[in-house]
């Protein structure tokens, strides 16, 4: 008997691994962007595994669906051919806050492991306690809605002011109203 | 998992991958036809009967085409793009029940691939994914025409996206349910007597105005006119594909008639009983039943949902080409208008009310 979900967990976790990669790596902005549409998608996937199925289905719909078309759109707009400049020419400051930077992720890691030190214990939402309240996004939807309602609202309230704030610096600079779409 | 249970997986997958697959040189056929009975011409006629094999010798000629990339595309890109258009088209099918459930041997199946518990939000992040497939194509033509077809359709698609995803909460509050398996199982209870005539619970009548706007933006979403911006022959050439030939432009025109496949299924699951009987086929089924040709008298009735539900996807697939060949296309700014001023405040105010009603009873 074949274990397909370690095959898909490997599957993904290495387009997940290698994706990120190229996000840094590849010279052109646009390829980075596709790059980490799949990075995005592989998290989806590897979601799913975890039998969590609204966060992979928001993953995607709401990072790879909206965010990454837009900046997509954004790169496509600003600037096409011209690629970013080679940082192998670039200064020692930068060199060295790469380094610090590198370093502590290690670090980070290496501590996680010996937290760790083998398999996570589950916390409160198991997969049975989820199904038990009605599946996915019955759960998270009474979660999001009754104990954390102050937090869910608070957000919407500061994205809405983001948004506003948005409006507010577009319209500052442009006489006219209408712009071109 | 059984060894029946997988057979019967199989069996499924099968069915929706042939049955989607089947439909790209019926539509093909469909649309040269129905578009020349639209203008009062004839259109392909010679190859076969009614010119049904104008199809297959389109097939045979895009197989046997010179594979050709222009010298300037961003080669990797450019040659993804195509598949990355029409895998996504195939796997939304995955969450669409195409006809009730089967006791065989002791089990239940359901007539479904998967019942996701997010159903329907499946389809919508995995539709949402076709969209690279344009972007891609567009700017690894390396070419102006392409790219503005791809900012086009990457600027439509995220605009009527909202309102797609808002005409249907109306339906899920109704429905107390996200899964496509429940919408459409629940969709065969009774609404009222109309006389003797029984109205169904079927969408439509619950969520006229969210199934108006779901109708608007699946066209939007299916790149179909009078929303086709990205392609706009007379302005852009030919959008995001200008640059491809042979089969590659032959999955850009699959992946466009599986988006209206899936588009199809979806309104006729939403909003018109899915695989819910058509009103005189309850008699049918009572009659082939009475005759005992089957040892599995569950059996009748399934392939009878399952027809059911092909005559209502081919009927809203009709309606796309029908709508094509009879509206004519939008001006850019024009759709963006329409989808944020109009349709969105349309989709919440639909929302607010299916919410009061809700709150008062009525529904």
């Amino acid at each position: 008997m074949i274990d397909y979900p370690f095959l898909a967990f490997v599957a993904f976790s290495t387009i997940a691994i290698l994706g990120s990669l190229m996000v840094i790596f590849k010279k052109n902005p646009v390829a980075s962007a596709f790059a980490l549409v799949a990075v995005f998608f592989a998290f989806a996937g590897l979601y799913a595994l975890m039998s969590a199925h609204l966060v992979a289905a928001l993953q995607i719909l709401v990072y790879t669906g909206a965010i990454m078309v837009l900046f997509v759109f954004v790169i496509m707009l600003l600037n096409q051919d011209r690629p970013v400049e080679d940082f192998k020419s670039s200064s020692g400051t930068f060199k060295v806050i790469s380094g610090v930077a590198v370093s502590f992720l290690v670090f980070l890691f290496v501590k996680v492991a010996f937290l760790a030190r083998g398999i996570v214990p589950a916390g409160d939402w198991t997969v049975e306690k989820m199904e038990e309240q009605g599946g996915n996004v019955k759960s998270i939807a009474n979660a999001l809605f009754s104990d954390h309602i102050l937090q869910f609202e608070l957000t919407s309230f500061l994205l809405l002011g983001a948004i506003v704030a948005t409006i507010a610096i577009a319209k500052r600079k442009g006489s006219s109203g209408r712009t071109a779409p | 998992m059984s060894t029946l249970e997988q057979t019967l997986m199989f069996i499924k997958i099968g069915i929706v991958l042939a049955g989607l697959l089947a439909t790209v040189p019926i539509m093909l056929f469909v649309e040269r036809r129905g578009s020349a009975l639209m203008q009062n011409r004839l259109g392909p006629n010679r190859m076969g009967p009614f010119g049904l094999f104008q199809a297959a010798c389109d097939v045979i000629k895009f197989i046997f085409k010179e594979d050709r990339a222009p010298a300037h595309v961003n080669k990797f890109y450019y040659t993804i793009a195509p598949w990355v258009a029409v895998i996504p088209a195939f796997m939304t099918f995955a969450v669409i029940p195409f006809a009730g459930s089967l006791s065989l041997e002791g089990t239940t199946t359901q007539f479904q691939i998967a019942n996701l518990d997010v159903g329907v939000l499946y389809c919508f992040s995995i539709a949402s994914l076709g969209v690279y497939g344009i972007i891609m194509a567009g700017w690894a033509s390396n070419n102006h025409y392409s790219l503005l077809g791809s900012l086009r359709s990457s600027a439509q698609m995220i605009s009527y996206e909202l309102t797609l995803g808002l005409s249907l909460v109306g339906l899920m509050m109704v429905f107390q349910s996200v899964k496509l398996g429940d919408i459409a199982s629940a969709q065969g209870e009774t609404l009222f007597m109309l006389g003797s005539i029984a109205i169904p619970k079927w969408g439509v009548f619950i969520q006229p105005v969210g199934f108006l706007l779901f109708l608007v933006s699946v066209f939007a979403e299916t790149n179909r006119l009078p929303f086709d911006l990205p392609e706009g022959e007379s302005e852009l050439i030919a959008g995001y594909h200008l640059e491809y030939g042979s089969m590659r432009f032959a999955m850009f025109m699959m992946a466009e008639f599986i988006n209206m496949a899936v588009a199809s299924a979806l309104i006729a699951t939403l909003f018109f009983g899915g695989w819910q009987l058509l009103p005189f086929f309850s008699i049918v089924v009572s009659k082939v039943q009475a005759l005992d040709l089957f040892p599995n008298p569950g059996l009748v009735e399934v392939l009878f949902q399952g027809l059911s539900f092909v005559i209502k996807v081919a009927s809203w697939m009709w309606f796309f080409v029908w709508v094509r060949w009879t509206l004519p296309r939008f001006r850019f700014d024009q759709l963006m208008n329409f989808g944020w001023k109009v349709l969105f405040p349309l989709g919440l105010l639909n929302v607010l009310v299916t919410g009061f009603l809700i709150y008062k009873g009525v529904l």
